[in-house]
This record gives structure tokens, C-alpha cells and sequence, in this order.
């Protein structure tokens, strides 16, 4: 391939005095898992935030396939192929696990300004969204309210989600965070194995998550990308260990 | 001559303004601390002028009855506060509506059953009565003068105290991020207590303060209601000086918008239709205010930053 | 939509069709009156449940659609169009480029900003009707008689105006059921849930609450005709704010979301206020605590309260 799927230049912000954005430039090719890792208060999340289009940078560009889409909201993005789930799981909660999912799946899938017809009967809707269920592990809980669903479940059911919007880049804030380490292994195991279908961006905290999954690490630190390479590179990188000073993961 | 009427409108305006800036003080405060829809906050402006008419009656004299009705306006407003409005605080704003409409109607209803539906008059102190020659051919009667004094008076006593004051401090700190404020220890309840008593009780003195020169009858507080919301959304809510300033923009423009609109518009229509263009418009006046101010500034023209 | 899940709307309904038995056993008219003024107001309520419980979208300014179909009637029948379905047809339109155009400046708001914009837009119809003296300003204007239907006089009759007004109203409920239950009732929902998760999913809020209001303003203005049939009279009271706020009430009352509990909630209150009429003057001293202790204690309206809530999507 050519040219990356994600390209971000020269991307800064601040607010007010606090500059959380420093002059981040990167790219994620096509097929590659990129993984932004930092230490708390890092600006990972605000970095997201931009890319997936509910955070306006203060300078820089980000063009996504070549598109510079720096000034598009967040629908447009998501049109064009970012999928974004977040730290907080974002689900609708009175919607049934498939039901969100099939939203999902109606969002790719024609006009959804159809007044008529049941949209809770749909198989073209039903059937995708079960699939995407089913390739989390969620398919048992299919009819159960999202808003009932335990944390680990919700972070699931926000990969399914993602799934269903048969996206060109995957956006991942905190995947693991709040999880227990039976749910933190299935949930690398799984986008592991997703990892060959789908370009991801992971912002994530559990170091041995990001160096078990990440093609490349990029290291943020008060907003500044302080380094980016292969998870060998970070390792035995003198900069990040300074800025991880105590973190087991690289000892 | 055209300058006599002008004053006196103007005066008018600037009356009804500080009128509104009383009830409409309570209503961004409360708005902005709690986040609570209170539709009641107009019946208590209507409790006020009833409570003056009451003591008014009992004796017989305007300053008294003014005396009687501060703290009885703001037990009254504790007392609501107390059994129906701070079980509400952390539900939905539907709950909220439904509350408070329930509230005036119970309470336009209860005036309406101890005191009959006919207007009560509350006597006007000698003191202020009468006029005065503010100009050559403009007589201007005391006691809305003195409205309008008292009123002012009472906006800078508002403003010191929520600007250099503790309990202000924490007013303001309480409408920017009231979790915030709780997480620091301070009493919450305590604080949303005295927010919603104190802003009753300002809205009963501005019942109490209009009662010699306004009817005081049953749901006299309900158009006056709609008047301060549109006042707390074009000031911005939880901002005193912005319910300052908009109530001071919304009395005077549609005082004089519905004086002079017709006229107005007689430059550039032919008088029928500009008379009936403007009396079409100049009540609309405000609202198109607050249509515009809420496309162009949402949060207000004065927000408190958050 | 099973039909195991609108058992209570299908005996409200079977309820509402044998109600003129009762009525003319009793007062005859009066009650058949009443009955009919009550239909109109639950589908007025109706369509401001839709608004609300699908759409989040809390209007305080409702009753101007009211309005707008009532004089729609008397615009229509001084050009000469006398049919009832001519005159809903034009009520519809007017509805529908109210709500556009008052929708670009309101959707720009959320919550209290927005049910204050609504308030004003109403507050603004409403002066804009006062001040036009052909139309008989403040007081009104009366009707000369009930609209024709197809062709005939067919609504002098209160039996068969029920009967209209309570077809009117199952159709509507079932129209709005199933575009509850439709691709755009799920987006509605969805926004209303989760705004960011729904723009997330590439849905904008915007066109989905517009299209929202397009058809509970239509609605509500198709109960604006049968209003100024109903009482052969139409004054802008009936768009004033009080009016907005009883809507309002009369749906929350009913518990926002299930549609039916809208009816519901609309023909106990306004059922409230005519019983407690009959027995004193003072109804407001009962029916106020009443609302407070609704609003304190029944979380989920009277539907709420009849029937606890499944999961899954709206009912």
C-alpha cells in the first residue's frame, strides 16, 4: 500500500494555558494495530477526541485516505469509515443488545429515514447485527436491555458495534480499562483476532495488552509524542522509561 | 411633549423592569444551582402581594404590611421547599413541570378560596402617594419612583452579596458545578435551601412591592412567570447580572415597543397597516428577542462560565 | 408491536367505542360533548408524547399547532372550503412549515433552552392571532357551522362526530406506534438515548428531530380542526401557554413514551376536572396536590403505574 489510511500532521491543542496537544504527527497504515500508550493526564483520550471528530484541534491536519477531514463533524466521520468506541461505554441503554447492533448494521445499510415498516423485524438488519453478536461472545445476551449489561459486556458490545460498521479504521479508547484480567485476556484474544480483518488505533493503559497486540507504540507524554516504533524499540527506548519510572512493564 | 411621554414610558419600562429583575433573580438561581424548572416561582410573587394585603388589612398601614410579609414569603418559600420541591431536585425535568404547574394550580385555586376572586387593594403609603413634576408637563407619581429606587437598591445589595460575599462565593461556585461544591463538603441541601428561600422571598417582596399599584387577584403571577423565563434565557441562566440586564431589556422594550411601535412603523407603512402591524408585533417583541438570542448566543447574553 | 404489548391501548380503545352506550343512558349530548372534546385533547396529547417520549424533545409551545388547525377551519371556510379533510389538508401544511421553519431556530437548543424556545414561538402565535381583528381578536371568532364531510353535513350529529374524532384518534395512534417501531423511530430513539453514540453511528440529530416535530406539529394540528368543530368557536386561547402547559401535564401525567398512556393520562385529568366540577368550584385545590404527588411518586405516569415496562424499544 501506497499511502496510510490515517495521516495526522502537525494536530495541536490547548485549553487555555494547558497545552494537551503538542505537535502530533503520525500515520496508521491499512491492516496495522497502532497503539498510543502514555502516563495518566498524557492527553490520550483528547487525541481520540479528534480524530474521531468531538474534540476541534486548534491547528494541524488529519486526513483519513487521503481526505483532509480536520473540519468534518462526527457523523461524517463516522460515514467515511471511523468507528470510535469509548472510555465510558457509550451504549443506548433502553435498546436490547441486538438492537444496537442493528442500528449499527442500519446505519451501512440504506435510508433510515423509512417511516413505516418494522424495523425490529428486519433480517437484513437482524442477521448482521446477531453475527457481530455472536463474534464477541455476546450472542446470550441478544435480548437483553444494553443498559443491563455489565461493564465488561458493554465494552463487547461496543466492539460489535464497531463490527457492525464494517468500518476503514477502528478508533479504541481505554478497551481494557475497568475490566477484569479474565475479561482484559478474552478481550485480546479477540482483537487479536480481529486484527487481520480491520485497521485499529488502540489508546490504552495496560501495557502488556498493548506490547501482546500493537504493530507499533507511540508514547504521549503531556501531549507530545515522545516516541513511535515497534514494541521492541519502546521497550529498550531510554525516554520512555524515564516516563514510565517505576512501571513494572519495563523493568 | 413627545419628550414627556418618552420619559414617562421609559420610566414605565425601567419599572417593570426591576419588577422582573426581582422574580427573575430567584429563577436563575435556582435554575443555574439546581438545575430545577420552577414554574411556581410565579405564584409566589403572587403570595407576596396577597400576604401585603392581608397584614395590610390587619394594620392597616402599607410599611407594616411590608415588614410582615419579607419573612413570611420566605417561610412560605421554605416551607414548599421543604415538602415538595427538594424530593424533586434530582429527578427529570418532566417530574419538575408536573410538580410545580400542580403547585399554581393549588395556589392560584387557594387565593382564589380564602380571598374571593375579586382584586384585594393594598393601601398606598401617604408618604409616596401623589406625583411629581419631573419636567415641564410630565408628572411621574411617587411611589413607582420609589419602586424603581427600591428596586435598584436591592439589585446592588443582590450583587455585593453574591460577589463579595462567602455565601455568595458559594452561590456562584454552587450554579458553575454544583457536584463540584458538594464534593468540597460544603452542605448542599443547606445551600439549595437558602437559594430557593431567599429567592422566593424576593419574589414575595416584588408582590408585596406592586400590591398598591396592581390588582392582586388570582394568577397574577402566571403571565409574569413566562416574562422571567424569557428574561433568565436571554440573560443567561444562573447569572444575576444577566437577569439584571435582560430584565432591564425586556421591561423597557416592551414598554416602549407597545407605546411607540405603531407609531413607529407609521414611517414606513400606511397608518392602518402600520397601526395593525404594530400592535401585532409590539407584544411579540420580546419573544422574537428571545428567538434570536437563543439562535445566536444559546447560552445567553451574560452566562456564567462554566 | 405485538399484540400481547398493545392489550392496553386495544381496551382503551374498545372502552372509548362503547362510551356513547353509557352516554346516552345519561345526559345525552352533554356527555357525548365532552367525550368528543376529550378524543380531541388526548390526540393532541398523543402527538406530544411521541414528541417527548421518542424524541426527548419537551415543547412548551404545543398548543400553537392547536391553533394552527383551528383557524385553519376559519381561513378555510371564509375562502369557501367548507370539507373537514380540505380544511386538515391545509391545517397539515401550515403545521408542517411551522415546525420547519420555527425548528431551525429551536433544534439549534437543548433542553430548558429549548422548551423556552418553544414557548416562544408560541407565545408569538398566539399575539400574532390577538391582534388580527377580522378574525375577531381576543375574542374569538365563531363558526357558523360544524365542517362538511365528503360533501355532507355529516358532523352535525355529536354521535357521529364522536366516532370521527375517536377514528381520528386510533389512526393516529397506530401510525405513530408504527413509525415508532420503523428505521427512523430507532435513529429518533437513538439520539434521544445517546446523542454522542448516535452521531457516532453517522446519525445527525437535526434532520431526525425536524422530520420529529414535521409530524407530531401535523398531528396536533388535525386535532386543531376537530377543536374548532367541536365547539363551533376558535379563540388564540386556545394556543395560549396555560393551554401548552395542560398538554404538557396531561402527558407526562400519563407517563411519557408508551403513546397509549398519553390518552390515558389526557382523559383522566380532563375526566378529573369535569367530575370535580360537578361536585365544587374549588377542583384545582384537589387536582394540584394530586399532580405533585403523581410527579413525587409515580415515576412512570399512569401507564407506568398499570403496566411495568419491558425492555427493548419503544412500545
Amino acid at each position: 500500500m501506497s499511502s496510510p489510511l490515517l495521516r495526522v500532521e502537525g494536530l495541536a491543542k490547548s485549553y487555555g494555558a494547558l497545552v494537551v496537544t503538542d505537535d502530533v504527527n503520525f500515520t496508521v497504515d491499512e491492516g496495522r494495530l497502532v497503539a498510543l500508550i502514555g502516563p495518566n493526564g498524557a492527553g490520550k483520550t483528547t487525541l481520540i477526541d479528534q480524530l474521531s471528530g468531538s474534540a476541534q484541534p486548534d491547528a494541524g491536519q488529519i486526513l483519513f485516505e487521503g481526505v483532509d477531514i480536520s473540519a468534518y463533524d462526527m457523523p461524517a466521520r463516522a460515514e467515511l469509515g471511523l468507528a470510535r468506541s469509548f472510555q465510558i461505554a457509550a451504549v443506548l441503554p433502553e435498546y436490547s443488545a441486538l438492537e444496537n447492533v442493528a442500528l449499527a448494521v442500519q446505519a451501512r445499510s440504506g435510508s433510515s429515514f423509512r417511516f413505516f415498516g418494522h424495523a425490529a423485524r428486519e433480517e437484513k438488519l437482524n442477521a448482521p447485527a446477531s453475527a457481530a453478536l455472536e463474534r464477541v461472545g455476546l450472542l446470550a445476551r441478544a435480548e437483553d436491555p444494553a443498559g443491563e449489561l455489565s461493564h465488561g459486556e458493554k465494552r463487547l458490545l461496543e466492539i460489535a458495534v464497531a463490527l457492525a460498521l464494517r468500518p476503514r479504521l477502528m478508533l479504541f479508547d481505554e478497551p481494557f480499562a475497568g475490566l477484569g484480567s479474565d475479561e482484559t485476556r478474552a478481550g485480546v484474544d479477540l482483537i487479536r483476532e480481529l486484527k487481520s480483518e480491520y485497521t485499529m488505533l488502540l489508546v490504552e493503559h495496560d501495557l502488556d495488552a498493548v506490547f501482546a497486540l500493537a504493530d507499533e507504540i507511540g508514547v504521549l507524554v503531556n501531549g507530545r509524542l515522545i516516541a513511535w516504533g515497534t514494541p521492541d524499540v519502546i521497550r529498550a527506548d531510554a525516554g520512555v522509561r524515564l516516563a514510565y519510572l517505576g512501571d513494572e512493564a519495563f523493568a | 411633549m413627545f419628550l414627556a411621554l418618552l420619559a414617562v414610558q421609559t420610566l414605565n419600562g425601567l419599572q417593570l423592569g426591576i419588577l422582573l429583575f426581582l422574580i427573575s433573580a430567584g429563577l436563575t438561581l435556582t435554575f443555574g444551582v439546581m438545575n430545577f424548572v420552577n414554574l411556581a416561582h410565579g405564584v409566589q410573587y403572587m403570595v407576596g402581594a396577597y400576604l401585603a394585603a392581608m397584614f395590610a388589612s390587619f394594620t392597616g398601614g402599607f410599611w407594616s404590611a411590608l415588614a410582615l410579609t419579607l419573612p413570611t414569603a420566605l417561610a412560605f418559600g421554605l416551607a414548599l421547599e421543604i415538602l415538595v420541591f427538594r424530593w424533586l431536585y434530582d429527578r427529570d425535568h418532566l417530574s419538575q413541570i408536573l410538580a410545580t404547574f400542580g403547585v399554581i394550580l393549588f395556589l392560584n385555586q387557594g387565593v382564589k378560596t380564602i380571598w374571593g376572586a375579586a382584586p384585594l387593594s393594598v393601601p398606598m403609603p401617604l408618604a409616596l402617594s401623589g406625583s411629581i413634576p419631573l419636567m415641564p408637563g410630565l408628572l411621574f407619581p411617587v411611589y413607582r419612583l420609589a419602586l424603581i429606587v427600591v428596586g435598584l437598591a436591592t439589585a446592588l445589595a443582590l450583587y455585593l452579596l453574591i460577589n463579595h460575599s462567602r455565601v455568595g462565593m458559594l452561590v456562584r461556585a454552587g450554579s458553575t458545578n454544583a457536584a463540584m461544591v458538594s464534593a468540597l463538603g460544603v452542605n448542599i441541601r443547606q445551600l439549595f435551601m437558602l437559594v430557593f428561600g431567599f429567592g422566593a422571598m424576593l419574589a414575595g417582596f416584588a408582590g408585596a412591592l406592586v400590591a398598591p399599584i396592581l390588582s392582586v387577584e388570582p394568577g397574577m403571577g402566571d403571565n409574569l412567570l413566562i416574562l422571567a423565563f424569557v428574561v433568565i434565557v436571554i440573560g443567561g441562566i444562573g447569572s444575576i447580572r444577566g437577569a439584571f440586564l435582560a430584565a432591564l431589556m425586556v421591561g423597557l422594550i416592551d414598554t416602549l415597543g407597545r407605546a411607540f411601535g405603531p407609531q413607529m412603523l407609521r414611517l414606513a407603512l400606511a397608518p392602518a397597516a402600520a397601526s395593525q402591524t404594530g400592535r401585532a408585533l409590539a407584544p411579540m417583541l420580546i419573544y422574537i428577542l428571545m428567538a434570536a438570542v437563543l439562535f445566536a448566543r444559546p447560552s445567553g447574553l451574560f452566562p456564567v462560565k462554566r | 408491536m405485538t399484540l400481547r404489548s398493545q392489550r392496553p391501548a386495544i381496551l382503551l380503545f374498545a372502552g372509548l367505542a362503547l362510551f356513547p352506550f353509557a352516554a346516552s343512558f345519561g345526559a345525552d349530548t352533554y356527555l357525548l360533548t365532552l367525550g368528543a372534546r376529550m378524543l380531541i385533547l388526548a390526540l393532541a396529547t398523543l402527538s406530544l408524547d411521541f414528541l417527548i417520549g421518542q424524541g426527548a424533545l419537551i415543547s412548551f409551545g404545543h398548543a400553537a399547532y392547536l391553533g394552527i388547525g383551528a383557524y385553519s377551519v376559519v381561513l378555510a371556510s371564509m375562502a369557501g372550503i367548507d370539507d373537514l379533510l380540505l380544511q386538515a389538508l391545509i391545517a397539515i401544511v401550515v403545521a408542517a412549515v411551522f415546525a420547519v421553519l420555527t425548528g431551525y431556530v429551536s433544534l439549534r437548543a437543548t433542553g430548558v433552552h429549548y422548551l423556552m424556545s418553544t414557548l416562544a414561538f408560541g407565545q408569538m402565535l398566539y399575539f400574532l392571532f390577538v391582534s388580527v381583528s377580522p378574525l375577531g381578536g381576543d375574542d374569538g371568532y365563531t363558526l357558523s357551522s360544524r365542517s362538511l364531510l365528503i360533501g355532507e353535513p355529516r358532523l352535525t350529529s355529536d354521535l357521529a362526530f364522536y366516532y370521527l374524532c375517536l377514528t381520528v384518534l386510533a389512526l393516529a395512534y397506530l401510525l405513530l406506534v408504527r413509525i415508532a417501531g420503523s428505521r427512523f423511530g430507532r435513529v429518533l430513539n437513538a439520539i434521544r438515548q445517546n446523542p454522542l453514540r448516535a452521531a457516532a453511528l453517522g446519525f445527525r440529530s437535526f434532520p431526525s428531530q425536524l422530520a420529529a416535530c414535521v409530524i407530531a406539529g401535523s398531528i396536533a394540528a388535525v386535532a386543531g380542526t376537530l377543536l374548532a368543530n367541536q365547539s363551533e368557536f376558535v379563540a388564540p386561547a386556545f394556543m395560549s401557554w396555560q393551554r401548552s402547559g395542560e398538554l404538557l401535564v396531561m402527558t407526562i401525567l400519563g407517563g411519557v413514551g408508551s403513546l397509549w398512556g398519553a390518552v390515558l393520562g389526557a382523559i383522566t385529568y380532563l375526566t378529573l376536572q369535569e367530575a370535580l366540577s360537578l361536585w365544587t368550584d374549588q377542583t384545582q385545590v384537589i387536582v394540584g396536590p394530586l399532580l405533585i404527588i403523581v410527579a413525587l411518586f409515580g415515576r412512570r405516569g399512569l401507564a407506568g403505574a398499570l403496566v411495568p415496562r419491558t425492555s427493548g424499544g419503544p412500545a
